[in-house]
């Protein structure tokens, strides 16, 4: 089968490679229809997570239809459409059964890994390096589900292809980090990043009820996108002294939730931008957490901050001083995403949240190495590039 | 700049090594040694009642195969069960073996199964920096702070 691989840093090829097979009694192979790019690809294409060979299949984000299953899969049969979650669950762990999926337990043949670097064994991730478990990645004619009874989704009718995509990762994040934020009625909530996952967090915000919800970016696409989608607020960090802006907006007090959706990548202005940026390339830092330090500082007294944004390992010049003295609660996560997916899929059946609108550019698989590159670089506009094997 | 970023990468590769050989080692960079390192106890926590995890007293299959001394209680907070192991030989690869069949028989009582990677079927290439990266993570399945 064809499928879009990762050959070295910045460089991604189409190949031919072996079929996926069912290795265990409850996976299910899936015909992928319709496969996106995310922000996090990028951290693997530049390198910045180690853990990858030449030739592994990357992407992680998808829907499609079971063609074949394992003897023990009881709840899909083929034929089935379906969206899979990015982050891979067993179920029956303890941390499974408490709605922590990312956290899953059996679910990484990698565990070394995750132990090692986090002090603690995380979940398996498709298409995200083999230290999320070496699964293959869904930018691919087909993949293999492990565990499908608790990973695979069948899409209900009336939820169109290109906005169940979506419910596979973007959509589950934004919405972990607005619940798991701590999002109330009444709540001011500042979102860093425009890109698909920042616009969902920030729709969820508002769905969870909050009074005001501003978005954070700098691509003037991106903010116009995000103003005209979801209904909030923007700001554009390139002409505005954020910390002075949501002051102003919030009486001073600064918003209720912060949500970072941007990541070890974060880009910025002045000062740290450069700092960050020289000790990440000499590898004396593995993230750049500019995003992170803004929210800490804007954040209200006793508020609470959501990281979204992947990181892989340390940063520097964390203000832990603001985070203790100003009684700041700091969560992250990878997305859980089996606990919000029916929630989610319902809540597009009924048109109150839309994503597809974030498919800026649908291609072939064929042209995946051109998507990622207009992805990465923003041109013509890409929030999202979607490949559709079979088209 | 292409060439300065694989070479960072390798780097980075090798410094993963180099922390995996260390853990492997059951040594944190730049942490006190622990006398009792060789002798400690590995847990598991599996989300099964006693009873289940050992009916009639009998080890899970993946324990009874290694030379082990086993003990196991409640966990707290209904939590499941403690597994606590230790091998009667000494050495690394003894420990090594329990660590697996640990995590064997938590997967095998909470799933019925224990998950394979894709990784057998394989897609990749050899390259430089993949031969870096093998040596840090040959050990990947079996090794860790369990």
């Amino acid at each position: 089968m064809k499928a879009l691989c990762w050959q070295g840093v910045n460089e991604l090829s189409v190949e031919r490679v072996p079929d996926p097979v069912i290795l265990n009694a409850q996976d299910a192979i899936v015909k992928v229809k319709a496969s996106t790019t995310c922000g996090s690809d990028l951290h693997l294409l530049g390198g910045y997570i180690p853990a990858m060979r030449a030739g592994d299949v990357i992407g992680h984000e998808f829907i499609g239809e079971i063609v074949e299953v394992g003897p023990e899969v009881n709840r899909h049969k083929p034929g089935e459409r379906v969206v899979v979650c990015s982050v891979i669950g067993c179920g029956r762990c303890w941390a499974c059964r408490h709605d922590q999926w990312s956290l899953c337990e059996n679910s990484n043949p990698s565990p070394g890994i995750t132990d090692l670097m986090w002090g603690g064994t995380t979940a398996g991730i498709f298409g995200y390096s083999h230290a999320m478990g070496g699964f293959r990645g869904s930018h691919a004619e087909y993949v293999r589900v492990p565990f499908a009874d608790y990973n695979a989704f069948t899409i209900p009718e009336g939820v169109f292809d290109l906005d169940a995509l979506f419910a596979s990762d973007a959509a589950p994040t934004g919405w972990m980090g607005a619940e798991l934020g701590g999002v109330k009625p009444g709540d001011v909530v500042a979102v860093w990043g425009c890109g698909g996952v920042g616009q969902m967090a920030a729709r969820a915000a508002l769905l969870l009820g909050a009074e005001r919800v501003i978005a954070i970016d700098r691509y003037p696409e991106r903010l116009a996108m995000t103003a005209r989608h979801v209904g909030c607020e923007v700001i554009d960090y390139t002409t505005t002294d954020v910390a002075a802006e949501l002051r102003e907006r919030t009486g001073g007090r600064g918003p209720d939730v912060c949500i970072e959706a941007v990541g070890m990548e974060a880009d910025g202005t002045g000062v740290q931008r450069v700092y960050d940026g020289i000790k990440q390339r000499l590898r004396l830092e593995q993230d750049r957490p500019i995003a992170v330090r803004e929210a800490i500082h804007a954040c209200r007294k006793g508020g609470s901050i959501f990281v979204l944004g992947v990181f892989s390992g340390f940063v520097d010049k964390f203000p832990l001083g603001a985070l203790m003295n100003k009684g700041l609660t700091l969560r992250g996560a990878q997305q859980h995403g089996q606990r919000y997916i029916p929630k989610l899929l319902d809540l597009m059946a009924k048109g109150d949240l839309k994503a597809a609108y974030l498919a800026t550019h649908t291609m072939s698989l064929d042209d995946g190495p051109k998507g990622y590159d207009m992805f990465k670089h923003k041109r013509d506009g890409c929030v999202r590039a979607v490949f559709c094997p079979w088209a | 700049m292409k060439r300065l970023v694989a070479g960072a990468v390798a780097l980075a590769a090798a410094g993963l090594g180099a922390a995996w050989w260390a853990a492997s080692r059951r040594r944190m960079p730049g942490a006190a040694k622990d006398p009792l390192a060789s002798s400690r106890w590995l847990g598991i926590t599996i989300n099964r009642p006693p009873g289940e995890v050992a009916p009639d007293g009998h080890l899970p299959e993946p324990l009874a195969r290694v030379d082990a001394e086993v003990r196991m209680n409640s966990a707290p907070g209904d939590r499941g069960t403690e597994i606590y192991a230790r091998p009667r030989m000494r050495g690394e690869d003894s420990r090594t073996a329990l660590r697996t069949a640990l995590r064997e028989t938590k997967s095998l009582l909470e799933t019925g199964d224990v998950l394979r990677s894709d990784e057998e079927i394989g897609t990749t290439r050899t390259t430089l920096p993949g031969k870096v990266l093998d040596m840090a993570l040959g050990r990947a399945s079996e090794g860790g702070r369990l």
